[in-house]
């Protein structure tokens, strides 16, 4: 009974050829009534003593298969796949058994289900970008749905990262999506942890490695040392640690390998970043997903307490919200008069020497202090507390503990000159991809600020970017940062703060705070920055690890 | 005034001496520049700015420009030059954005001069004019290029590119108001400098960041532009539009570029990242550097030819905190390690072998060419002396001609073809191959298909008369393999295989020797490597023709005695097959392999297996009088299968693998499998045996082997109308909205299988235009061409 999620064969959907989708819907239609027929008979006549835990297996094959098709329904971009899934359902409850529903408000926490595209209202644009995604992944994800705000962008993250999963490198696939979950795990992102557990399995990987870093191979706990470094304290990273890596005898990571795995480490941090920075819901399919309970026993609904927005709480955010309405108006305006003070200004106050690099440091040192109030410790869900050694080991700023980084300048080592030489070397075509991201991350623009049209936002964008590389200690000698104080306001600090560093502490309160009156789009489009900046800055200082240990 | 500079430089240059050396510096450099005189560099870095005289023996520190209290932003610099008129003239570029300029002739102990802020960020390069002593022009990453008269406070003219960072600015050394700027997305711009509102000239020179440029010193048109995709690409700029004249491959992104002085063709490169080496390229013989200089442990950030009329001298800084002379007669020059050798096979089975002369010369008295077709033939070339490299190393070119009919492989493919591998019990498969190899004439592989059957099929199916009468057969034809120093007998037995019909009169093996220089890779020489394809009547009237170019030489005995250098092993079963020789038995076997066995496989073809062949008779014994199991045999059965596979004929190795399955797999190792598959599956592709292969693959059990069906099923289309890939759908392009595959009969759009004529490009669905060719020979789509469907 075990293998009933194996009868079934989703592929067959991901055609573009809707005779194929056709078919394959028809066939897991027999499949799913089949058995939903046989568990019935079986629900009738008075169960056997011995057969009760077959009859329970069978149910949750049957649960998950209904949970896959349900997520069919909502998410799949092909209109005939989405209708017969709903009809395969409805058929399902007609004969006495219980469907899912979806639980939780759309694709994201934070943002209001409306906003958000509706798959089947796509443009032609974007439902070429939804087919590609689904064609590659079986499953249109919620990140997908949240990032298609930003269609240009979505693209090129869809394409770096079926190229990083799926295509040629040096890593097998279950190495990949392995990895990936050592990354997300490192943040404690259930949802990237869930999702890739799934792929994990999918792609042929054993199981038992799932139970804990301890159990996979001694080449991948390897990993695990990089892994943290990079995911807290990039900047300790040396050389001596990629020697460990490449040379560990029969353990050891090949070059190619090892960037590999470090371009995977990294695009998995940022994207729990993403995770937690746009708040996004479980996959319906996935646990926390999706409930068997009919809507009308009680509006309790677990993943809103674990994260802590009860709808009591959402209430109070939007009466304060009401409040401060006129106050949050006079932000846009007050920023926009700062951005244009500072392009005027420019060319007249010069600031000395000794005060820019003075500034440099005093944003490093405040970017420490700068820390969410709200300490609500979230306890690490079980499944993934497995993959981590040591939890106690998160982001440390700069001068606790006495340590001292010395500053890294860009100057002497940067993504377009060396990093991206390096991974065009090693891993080729990944390179221009990554770059082609980082381009259309740090590029991209609308000329919108809020409700103001034809704002050049270039220098909001590049605060936004340096300050996240000088929280990593990453220095543009051509830049002032005393911009960064001017432009970024104190709550906004907050939440850039602890979406790079410690994102799974971000609360619905904190998303909610910042820039009150610009659209959820442009807040995505902050979150994009961030996570395009942070990965930058991981990679940098891996990637010179690399190049000094080959020199 | 430019002329009268030029004639006091190049008086002096011929006093330049030194040897290579190198210093310390007590920082990584980031650029370095030379003063007019030759005799003294400048180093800037992020935190060093020095000048150091050149002396004979060694570097001497002569001033350090890094003055005051505090590290300033200011000096620490991205790139540095020095005034090619003015000795007492340099500007810095600092990562901060600032330009300054630096006046040596300044009484105070703090040189620096002027402070340009005009730069929003990082100013990546400054130049000056090369014959104006007060024109600046500096490039930055904000994406401006501005131009600075040293006697006014602030810029002249600001060019803009368009948002674009700018990594390079040159003036053009020929035209006064040129100058040429390089950018981060990969275009090339001409300035006027009179005119900054608009560019003069605009193209895209590479993929990724244009890192550098380099005005050929006396080509007025030529421009080196060297970028992060690893290319060095000459552009020719007197032209309509930039034409791209010379491309040099290098191994990592150029960061710098430099044209070496009196040499027209030579130019001194460097890279960014990950290789620390400097090349000096001929950019007519891209492929292997001209020289290279090997001394810095890590990357070399900037280099200088130190005076620009000597093109001996190279001066070089690096990350590794060194700064070095490089002397060109000290380079190494990897042509002298590259060994020029290279095999061919061409269309028609015919090869061609090129090796340092060196090694060939070893087969002496070469005569001159006597008439006798059956020889190899020998052409020598004449050096052209104005060859670079001339003489460093020339190689000799042999090119084998197949011997019509020989090479014929029907009986590979007919066995191929029918051979059944799976499907049926053992004893059936093994007596319908044994019947293909009989048909086909292959006694031997015949009688190893009915031992086979023998050995594996229960013995009590056999029927007695079928097993006496193939043992008997077996004797009869004195079983090949105890024979096989007798092959002359046995010839007729062993079938076609193996036979030669030497009657035919001449092996028509020519060898073609050419004397050249060591890069016949390239251009005048491909002629000649192409026309010793044809028959060799041809050949000798292309040598009459131009008998001041080639000598033809007899290698009379070219063979008579044993070569005792070493030469790629492949090359020694070919060498047999030119001995004019009476068709010994090694000969014979050689020839037979040499057709279809790739690589090493040939040359160990070995006449070892006596004692197995002897065996499998005594065994045939055995197993009538007391049926021993199948498993006693395993062993011989492998040594059979090695036994083929080492004869080349992989197929019956293969072949009886899948067959057996089981029965044998465990007793040869996972290599050595893989290996036979993997050849067998190349010639099957070979021969277009597509279906096969493909069921090779299939049956195999091997993982590497099967997994080879999974990898590139993708076919990526391109949209016929505006020729961009198509990447959703393989039947309509997204830009432009049009289904692209039309079927021509129905006018559906074609999803599945598309074919179509490569002569008027119209088709359609497979059914369709069968079908329709079945009932006219014109194009469906009524283009009027002469479809053809085969």
């Amino acid at each position: 009974m075990a293998e009933g999620e194996h009868e079934v064969r989703w592929d067959g959907l991901c055609s573009r050829d809707s005779a194929t989708r056709e078919t394959a819907l028809e066939n897991i239609r027999q499949v799913i009534l089949r058995k939903a027929e046989c568990l019935r008979s079986v629900k009738e006549t008075p169960c056997r003593p011995s057969d009760g835990l077959s009859d329970a297996g069978s149910l949750d094959g049957l649960n998950k298969l209904l949970a896959h098709l349900l997520m069919l329904s909502k998410r799949c971009p092909f209109k005939d796949v989405r209708e017969k899934s709903e009809f395969i359902l409805k058929s399902v409850q007609e004969l006495g058994i219980r469907i899912p529903r979806p639980l939780g408000h759309g694709p994201s926490r934070f943002i209001p289900e409306k906003e958000i595209l509706q798959v089947g209202s796509e443009d032609a644009q974007m439902h070429a970008l939804f087919a590609d995604s689904f064609a590659a992944l079986g499953r249109l994800d919620n990140i997908t749905l949240v990032m298609v705000f930003h269609p240009q962008y979505l693209e090129s993250f869809l394409k770096t990262q079926h190229y990083l999963l799926q295509m040629d490198g040096p890593l097998p696939l279950h190495y990949r999506h392995y990895i990936g979950i050592m990354a997300a795990a490192r943040h404690q992102c259930s949802y990237l942890v869930n999702l890739h557990v799934n792929d994990f399995l999918h792609v042929g990987g054993d199981s038992k490695w799932l139970n804990g870093l301890e159990n996979a191979p001694q080449k991948l706990q390897n990993l695990g040392e990089l892994n943290k470094l990079l995911a807290h304290r990039p900047w300790l990273i040396t050389k001596e640690h990629i020697e460990q890596l490449l040379k560990a005898e029969e353990h050891s990571w090949s070059l190619a390998e090892l960037v590999h795995a470090v371009v995977l480490l990294t695009h998995y941090h940022s994207l729990a970043s993403f995770t937690f920075g746009c708040g996004i819901s479980p996959e319906i399919h996935c646990d926390g997903g999706h409930t068997f309970r009919p809507p009308s026993v009680n509006n309790y609904c677990i993943c809103d307490i674990t994260n802590g927005n009860h709808s009591v709480e959402e209430n109070q955010v939007n009466s304060a919200g009401n409040v401060s309405i006129s106050d949050s108006f006079f932000e846009v305006e007050a920023l926009m008069e700062k951005m244009r003070q500072l392009q005027e200004c420019r060319d007249e106050e010069e600031a000395s020497q000794e005060e820019m690099a003075s500034r440099f440091e005093i944003e490093k040192r405040e970017s420490m202090f700068v820390f969410s109030s709200d300490d609500d410790e979230v306890t690490p869900a079980r499944e993934i507390s497995r993959h981590f050694e040591d939890t106690s080991y998160g982001y440390k700023d700069f001068s606790r503990h006495g340590m001292h980084v010395p500053t890294f300048r860009v100057q002497d080592y940067c993504w377009e000159d060396h990093g991206y030489s390096l991974v065009n070397r090693l891993y080729p075509d990944v390179g221009q991809l990554i770059d082609e991201k980082f381009h259309i991350a740090y590029n991209l623009t609308y000329n919108t600020m809020a409700m103001h049209k034809d704002v050049d936002t270039s220098m909001l964008r590049r605060a936004i970017w340096n300050y996240i590389h000088c929280m990593f200690g990453i220095r543009y000698d051509d830049y002032d940062y005393g911009e960064i104080n001017q432009l970024l306001d104190r709550s906004f600090k907050v939440y850039i703060k602890t979406i790079v560093c410690t994102p799974e502490k971000v609360t619905k309160r904190m998303y909610d705070s910042f820039w009150r009156q610009f659209k959820h789009s442009e807040k995505v489009h902050v979150n994009l920055l961030l996570i395009e900046a942070r990965m930058q800055a991981e990679l940098l200082y891996a990637l010179r690890a690399i190049t000094r240990y080959m020199t | 005034m430019e002329k009268m500079s030029r004639v006091t430089t190049a008086l002096s240059s011929s006093a330049l001496t030194g040897h290579t050396m190198h210093c310390h510096l007590d920082a990584p450099a980031n650029a370095i520049s030379v003063c007019r005189d030759a005799a003294q560099v400048v180093v800037a870095g992020r935190s060093i700015f020095k000048i150091y005289a050149i002396e004979e023996e060694q570097f001497v520190e002569k001033l350090n420009l890094r003055v005051g209290r505090k590290p300033s932003l200011n000096l620490s610099c991205a790139d540095v030059v020095w005034h090619q008129m003015d000795e007492n003239l340099l500007a810095t570029a600092a990562t901060n954005g600032v330009v300054v300029t630096w006046n040596l002739g300044r009484p105070s102990r703090n040189k620096q001069d002027q402070l340009f802020t005009e730069h929003k960020r990082t100013v990546n390069k400054v130049c000056f004019h090369p014959s104006e002593a007060h024109v600046l022009l500096s490039g930055s990453q904000d994406g401006f290029m501005k131009c600075f008269d040293l006697r006014r406070k602030d810029s002249v003219s600001t060019f803009s590119g368009q948002s674009e960072s700018v990594r390079d600015v040159q003036f053009s050394i020929r035209d006064y108001f040129t100058f040429a700027s390089t950018f981060e997305n990969g275009n090339v711009q001409l300035w006027d400098i009179r005119r900054p509102d608009r560019c003069e000239r605009m193209f895209t020179a590479h993929n990724g960041p244009v890192f550098c440029c380099d005005w050929h010193p006396e080509d007025r048109g030529w421009l080196a532009t060297g970028g992060r995709d690893k290319m060095v690409k000459v552009w020719d700029m007197t032209t309509q539009r930039a034409k791209e004249v010379h491309c040099v491959q290098t191994i990592a992104s150029v960061a710098r570029v430099k044209w070496r002085p009196e040499c027209r063709h030579h130019l001194a490169t460097c890279s960014m990242m990950v290789d620390h080496n400097i090349y000096v390229w001929d950019v007519r013989r891209p492929f292997v550097p001209a020289a290279m200089f090997e001394e810095h442990r890590d990357v070399t950030t900037g280099i200088a030819w130190r005076h620009p009329h000597d093109p001996s001298f190279l001066l070089s800084g690096s990350k590794d905190s060194t700064l070095c002379q490089h002397l060109f007669r000290d380079a190494s020059q990897p042509v002298e390690r590259a060994n020029p050798e290279g095999l061919c096979y061409g269309l028609f089975g015919d090869l061609a072998f090129a090796a340092k002369e060196s090694l060939v010369a070893a087969e002496s008295g070469r005569k001159p060419y006597a008439g006798d077709r059956r020889q190899p033939i020998f052409f020598k070339r004449k050096l052209d002396p104005a060859e670079p490299f001339a003489g460093l190393a020339s190689s000799a070119l042999s090119v084998f001609e197949m011997e019509p009919g020989s090479g014929s492989m029907s009986w590979f493919v007919d066995t191929a073809e029918r051979y059944a591998l799976a499907g049926r019990p053992l004893a059936e498969l093994c007596d319908h191959n044994s019947k293909v190899a009989r048909e086909l004439g292959r006694n031997q592989v015949a009688q190893t298909w009915t031992m086979l059957r023998i050995i594996y099929c229960s013995p009590g199916l056999v029927p007695t008369t079928n097993l006496n009468h193939s043992v008997g057969k077996g004797s009869s034809c004195g079983l090949p393999l105890m024979n096989s120093f007798n092959l002359k007998d046995m010839a007729q037995g062993l079938g076609s295989e193996t036979r030669l019909d030497r009657s035919k009169g001449d092996t028509r093996s020519d060898t073609v020797l050419l004397d050249s220089s060591a890069t016949l890779i390239t251009n005048e020489d491909n002629e000649e490597t192409e026309g010793s394809d044809v028959p060799a009547d041809y050949l000798l009237g292309d040598a009459e023709g131009e008998d001041d170019e080639l000598y033809l030489l007899d290698p009379d005995h070219a063979h008579t005695e044993e070569p005792e250098y070493v030469l790629p092993q492949e090359a020694f079963p070919l060498r047999h097959e030119i001995v004019d020789t009476p068709p010994g038995p090694e000969n014979l076997q050689d020839k037979a392999d040499s057709p279809h066995v790739s690589g090493s496989e040939a040359d160990v073809a070995s006449l070892a297996p006596m004692d197995s062949s002897f065996s499998l008779v005594s065994v045939s014994h055995a197993l009538y009088d007391s049926r021993l199991p199948p498993d006693f045999f395993s062993a011989l059965v492998c040594d059979m299968l090695r036994f083929y596979a080492e004869q080349g004929d992989v197929q019956m190795a293969v072949s009886v693998l899948i067959v057996l399955g089981e029965r044998v797999r465990k007793d040869i190792d996972e290599q050595t499998q893989e290996h036979w598959y993997a050849s067998y599956i190349d010639l099957l592709q070979r021969f277009c045996l597509w279906n096969v292969s493909n069921q090779v693959v299939k049956l195999s059990t091997s993982r590497a082997i099967s997994c080879l069906n999974q990898a590139s099923t993708t076919l990526h289309v391109n949209c016929s109308h505006c020729k961009r890939p198509m990447s959703s759908r393989g039947w309509v392009c997204d830009r432009c909205h049009r289904c692209a595959s039309m079927c021509a009969v129905c006018h559906h759009v074609v999803k599945g299988l598309f074919v179509w004529c490569q002569g008027c490009s119209h088709g359609g669905h497979l059914q369709h235009i069968m079908k329709w060719l079945e009932g006219s020979s014109h194009c469906p789509a009524g283009c009027g061409h002469l479809c053809e469907y085969s």
